[in-house]
């Protein structure tokens, strides 16, 4: 199997008032194509900060970040957003839906940027398989919350992407909500077959990965292999 | 950095297009103040532009019917043998006319008032016509010897057709009401309206005498082929020598646009200040729009859209509700452009025929378009900085190229205001002065915004009770309007104060003095052996002769040993040509007036041994001839040459309503020439001013009486009109104004409401929320409104003290009626917008407004 991300040294600092806070230090890890990771730790232990490295939506200070063998550090914003769309799926934890579009047009848009042919029919079919082709013309604001997680996951895999992050994917729902979206982040992924790195502080979420990544104080302190491929 | 061997994207314009549209369904809702403080700014822009051009068009096909002839030669004294050789030349006038102003009776009332007596013989006019009432009357009065009365005339004294006019010594049937005619202005028709009568009566009248100032005119049909301007370029000169004129109706009509093109120019600037005003509301709006559009920006970066993408997304919403806040604007402009005739009658010496003005259309909708993206150009650059990191966590930091970018964008604004302005007034200087007024006023009121923000921050009175706190914290609270707040009200607040203030100074210029002293009724062509008794049926009626002025009349001969006629012909030569044709009306005294001031020379003039004799001249007059102090002029006085050295420079406020001359001769040297005298008297009341008139035209008919108590009465019912049409346009800005009020109070409403709810939540009542809303609008309003009246004030004051050099006694109106007045709407509004916050329940609200 293929390396599909691979960071290597990877360091960040934020100013924090006068001082500057070191949030990640020397971080280096790689993942496997088809993987499932996920990375833990206790709040401002640097996991988001990682995601958002790894995903190229911010540059690092020290290190490298190869995405599907590009090294992100060679890429212009412009050219990370072409690669991201390409290449990458997002799942946040507070959905992030485009208000002021349906749930069908927020599920066809990384389609449309590709200029995919017949998108609406693609979107239908995933938003179906989630369980919402009767809310398709909703706007997010008419759906519920795990509703509205679910579009986003309809988003996420319809680029049929190489990898997806997802970020405190059940942060926002209710247990049985979330229990749910799981299932279904889980199965999806492993119908595409994507790589899945997910970034969470539930323990019981993260364990349904193969591999886990602990950080504190922006270091990893552990890697654990949980469940062989 | 490389691109590395990333796909090129295919989504293309279509796909902007469609999620453009996408976004404005569910949010273009938002955008509709923006809309409608466009629809106002290019309706106002449209419908004067495409007016202005109208009456461009009417004046130029009008042109014919506005003088009744193609060309005319005029002169203000019995045409000469050389002007006659030169009107038989031509092949002989096709029609004549002679002009003078006149006392009329009304027999039937026995009223009196001055007229202007046109007698006219001939076809006249050959094109356009007499509108009468009946139609008939306008050929009758020829045949039949009857007048023409002016329609307003007509109303005012209550005559009919079959009443009678008395025109010094002849007595005429009114066969018909005069409702126009060529050549006649509404203004010279207010002050002495026109009343024709058959040229061959004007003899009988008597009325033309010594002194008597007529106009003599002959118009002429121009052969098809003929070449007026070239007709113009030959004879002109020749005539000027004889004291005489031609004017072709394409020169008049050329001279009247002129002067309503200027008109015109104010009017549009007024049209681009209410354009202008709805361009701040445009990113006022657009910056809290874009604001909340930041997080789907940063999602759609984060999916794959690019910079640019995202960017074009929103810049084609905009350009799209531009567009169709330029439609609209241009659909309401070419209502408003009807309507125009109507607000402008009476200003007007002709009807205006509305058409369609392309030009002025499709400058609308590109102005439309061009100024929602370009004040929205600044809002917008946000979208291409913001990171996708965001959708992560919220970044704040304003970027340095951030603020580069809207530097560059800030300054194609102020460079696009330049090149509007310079395209409306045709003048780089002025347009250059138009931005920088307008970019001082801005300036100033927001620099009055940010350090009132700032000082309330350093000096925050904590001592005050907590809804007075609270509600001068909403003044610097994060997203706040504050700045564009008091920019709008205070803009607004400026102009209309502006207006009353102008409108003081044009007034004050002419303020008629109240006192006892001060003439108010003039006699004017008094004839030597009727002075006395003239003066006598005054003094019988219990009223001073105030003056007794002695006139002679007289033109220049030779200007510092040089020959009038030799100037004329000399096409080098610099004086202002009217100093060498004008016939001067001229009197001799020892003293000054209050009117003058001496500038130059000693006063009064003293004769020495009858050497030459020392005379004193107006400065207008001394600048226009080129001469100083101690340089001669030969006047021909009817006939005899004078030899005369300039002793005394005066100044001379023309702006009085009294007799003001350029010309003054010592006393011992004029005694014996022709005169005719000028009287004035001071009638305490417009009955015994009445009275008077009409006892002195019974006696002496050939006397024209001005009473400058109507004069001023006509001056301000003429300034009221056009001070309407101006308000008119002003009221654009102040709706836009307040649609920017209305768009600002409403972009911070979710702001607003948020804190609110959180207030209530923590306990406060209604009542303290109320009070909080209504003193942070009052702060507001005051503010706004009591700047802008003050910068008007400032304006004004420089205004009156350096280009119309008069007191200036401002009007209490912007104080009294304005403020008051912008204060009411803006606490008014605000409250309005708060009105759901205060009676719903806190969670009802947090729903409603999906917070």
């Amino acid at each position: 199997m293929s390396k599909i991300l691979n960071v290597d040294q990877l360091g960040k600092t934020y100013a924090s008032g006068s001082k500057q806070l070191q949030v990640l230090d020397d971080i280096s890890f790689s993942i496997q194509t088809g993987e499932t990771f996920a990375i833990v730790g206790p709040s401002g232990s640097g996991k988001t900060t990682l995601l958002g490295l790894c995903a190229g939506l911010d540059y690092p200070d020290t290190g490298t970040v190869e995405l599907c063998g590009t090294d992100l550090g060679h890429l212009n914003e412009d050219a990370r957003a072409r690669l991201r769309n390409e290449k990458v799926g997002f799942i946040f934890q507070n959905f992030q839906l485009l208000p002021t579009l349906t749930a069908l047009e927020n599920v066809v848009v990384p389609l449309e940027l590709q200029g995919a042919k017949n998108p609406a029919k693609i979107g239908r079919e995933l938003l179906g398989k989630v369980g919402l082709e009767n809310r398709m013309h909703h706007y997010p604001s008419q759906l519920s919350g795990g509703e509205q997680q679910r579009v986003a996951l309809a988003r996420a895999f319809s680029n049929n992407p190489s990898i997806l992050f997802a970020d405190e994917p059940t942060g926002n729902l209710d247990q049985d909500t979330g229990d749910r979206v799981v299932q279904l982040l889980f199965d999806l992924n492993k119908e595409a077959g994507t790589t899945l790195v997910i970034v969470s502080h539930d323990l019981e979420l993260a364990q349904k990965c193969q591999r886990l990544l602990r950080l504190r104080g922006g270091k990893i302190v552990a890697d654990e292999l949980l469940i062989e491929s | 950095m490389r691109d590395a061997s990333i796909p090129v994207r295919q989504a293309g314009w279509k796909w902007l297009f469609k999620m453009a549209w996408r976004d404005s369904k569910a949010s273009g809702g938002r955008l509709v103040l923006f809309v409608a403080s466009i629809i106002l700014g290019i309706a106002a822009v449209v419908s004067i532009q495409s007016f202005s051009k109208n009456l461009e068009e009417n004046i130029a096909l009008q042109s014919k019917a506005l003088m009744g002839a193609d060309f005319i030669i005029d002169s203000n004294q019995l045409p000469n043998e050389k002007v006659l050789a030169i009107i038989d030349s031509l092949g002989g006038a096709d029609g004549r006319s002679v002009e003078f102003g006149s006392m009329a009776v009304f027999p039937k009332t026995s009223a009196t008032k001055l007229v202007g007596v046109r007698g006219i013989e001939g076809g006249y006019p050959f094109y356009g016509e007499l509108e009468t009432e009946p139609v008939t009357a306008a050929k009758v009065y020829q045949e039949s010897g009857g007048a023409l009365v002016d329609a307003t005339l007509m109303l005012q004294y209550g005559l009919h057709q079959g009443d009678s006019v008395k025109l010094g010594n002849a007595v005429f049937p009114i066969v018909g009401t005069l409702i126009s005619a060529p050549g006649t202005s509404a203004l010279g028709a207010s002050v002495a309206p026109p009343v024709i009568i058959p040229y061959d009566a004007v003899e009988h009248t008597g009325l033309i005498q010594v002194g008597s100032r007529i106009s003599y005119d002959y118009f002429f049909v121009a052969e098809p082929d003929q070449d007026l301007e070239e007709l113009d370029r030959v004879i002109d000169p020749q005539l000027d020598v004889e004291n005489a004129d031609l004017d072709t109706h394409i020169d008049t009509a050329a001279q009247l646009g002129k002067s309503y093109d200027n008109f015109g120019k104010f009017l549009n600037l007024i049209a681009f200040i209410a354009l202008l005003l709805g361009c701040v509301g445009v990113a006022s709006s657009v910056q809290i729009y874009i604001k909340e559009k930041l997080r789907s920006v940063a999602v759609l970066k984060c999916i794959g859209a690019s910079r640019k993408q995202t960017f074009l997304i929103y810049l084609i919403q905009i350009a799209g509700m531009g567009l169709l806040g330029g439609i609209i604007g241009v659909l309401g402009g070419l209502l408003l452009q009807q309507s125009f005739p109507l607000l402008l009658q009476g200003f007007l010496p002709f009807e205006v025929q509305i058409s369609l003005v392309p030009s002025a259309l499709w400058s609308g909708l590109v102005l439309g378009i061009l100024v929602s993206v370009l004040f929205a150009l600044l809002p917008l650059t946000y979208t291409w900085f913001v990171s996708p990191l965001q959708v992560l966590r919220v970044e704040e930091n304003e970027s340095q190229k951030s603020r580069k970018a809207q530097f560059w964008v800030a300054m194609g604004i102020v460079l696009f205001v330049f090149l509007f302005s310079f395209w409306l007034l045709g003048s780089a200087l002025y347009a250059l002065y138009f931005v920088g007024s307008i970019l001082a006023i801005f300036a100033l009121l927001g620099g009055v915004a940010i350090f009132f923000m700032k000082s309330i921050k350093k000096y925050f009175p904590v001592s005050w009770g907590f809804t007075a706190r609270q509600s001068l914290l909403n003044l610097y609270r994060p997203n706040n309007q504050t700045t564009i707040l008091i920019l709008s009200i205070g803009v607004g607040a400026f102009l209309i104060s502006t207006l009353y203030f102008t409108k003081d100074i044009l007034l004050a210029q002419l303020s008629l003095e109240t006192s006892q002293d001060t003439p108010n009724l003039i006699l004017l062509d008094v004839q030597s052996d009727e002075k006395g008794a003239a003066a006598e049926s005054i003094t019988a009626s219990g009223l001073p002769v105030l003056n007794n002025i002695p006139i002679i009349t007289m033109r220049m001969h030779q200007i510092k040993e040089r020959p009038v006629r030799e100037i004329i012909l000399d096409s080098t030569s610099t004086i202002n040509q009217w100093i060498l044709f004008h016939e001067f009306r001229v009197t001799y005294r020892d003293s000054l007036v209050a009117s003058e001031r001496t500038i130059e020379g000693s006063w009064p003039l003293e004769r020495k041994d009858n050497g030459i004799v020392p005379i004193s001249l107006s400065d207008n007059v001394a600048a226009d001839a080129q001469v100083k102090l101690g340089d001669t002029l030969v006047f021909n006085v009817q006939g005899v040459l004078m030899e005369t050295k300039v002793a005394h420079l005066r100044e001379v406020d023309w702006a009085r309503l009294q007799v003001n001359f350029s010309i003054l001769f010592p006393s011992g040297v004029l005694e014996e020439a022709p005169q005719f005298h000028v009287l004035t008297t001071n009638a305490p009341n417009p009955i015994i001013s009445a009275e008077l008139q009409q006892k002195l035209v019974r006696q002496f008919p050939t006397v024209s009486i001005i009473d400058l108590r109507q004069v001023l009465t006509v001056i301000e019912d003429i300034l009221g009109k056009i001070a309407w049409v101006i308000n008119f346009m002003a009221f654009f800005s102040i709706l836009t104004g307040i649609i920017v009020l209305v768009g600002s109070v409403r972009t911070s409403k979710f702001q607003r409401i948020k804190e609110n709810v959180l207030l209530r939540t923590l306990g406060a009542k209604s009542k303290q929320i109320l009070r909080i809303a209504t003193l942070e609008y009052f702060y507001l309003g005051l503010l706004g409104g009591g700047i802008g009246i003050l910068l008007s004030l400032l304006g004004s004051f420089l205004l009156a003290r350096f280009v119309f050099e008069v007191s200036f006694v401002p009007s209490a109106i912007p104080f009294l009626v304005v403020l008051p007045g912008i204060l009411f709407l803006v606490v008014f509004i605000g409250l309005l917008n708060s009105k759901m916050v205060l009676q719903s329940p806190p969670l009802h609200v947090l729903r409603k407004e999906g917070i």
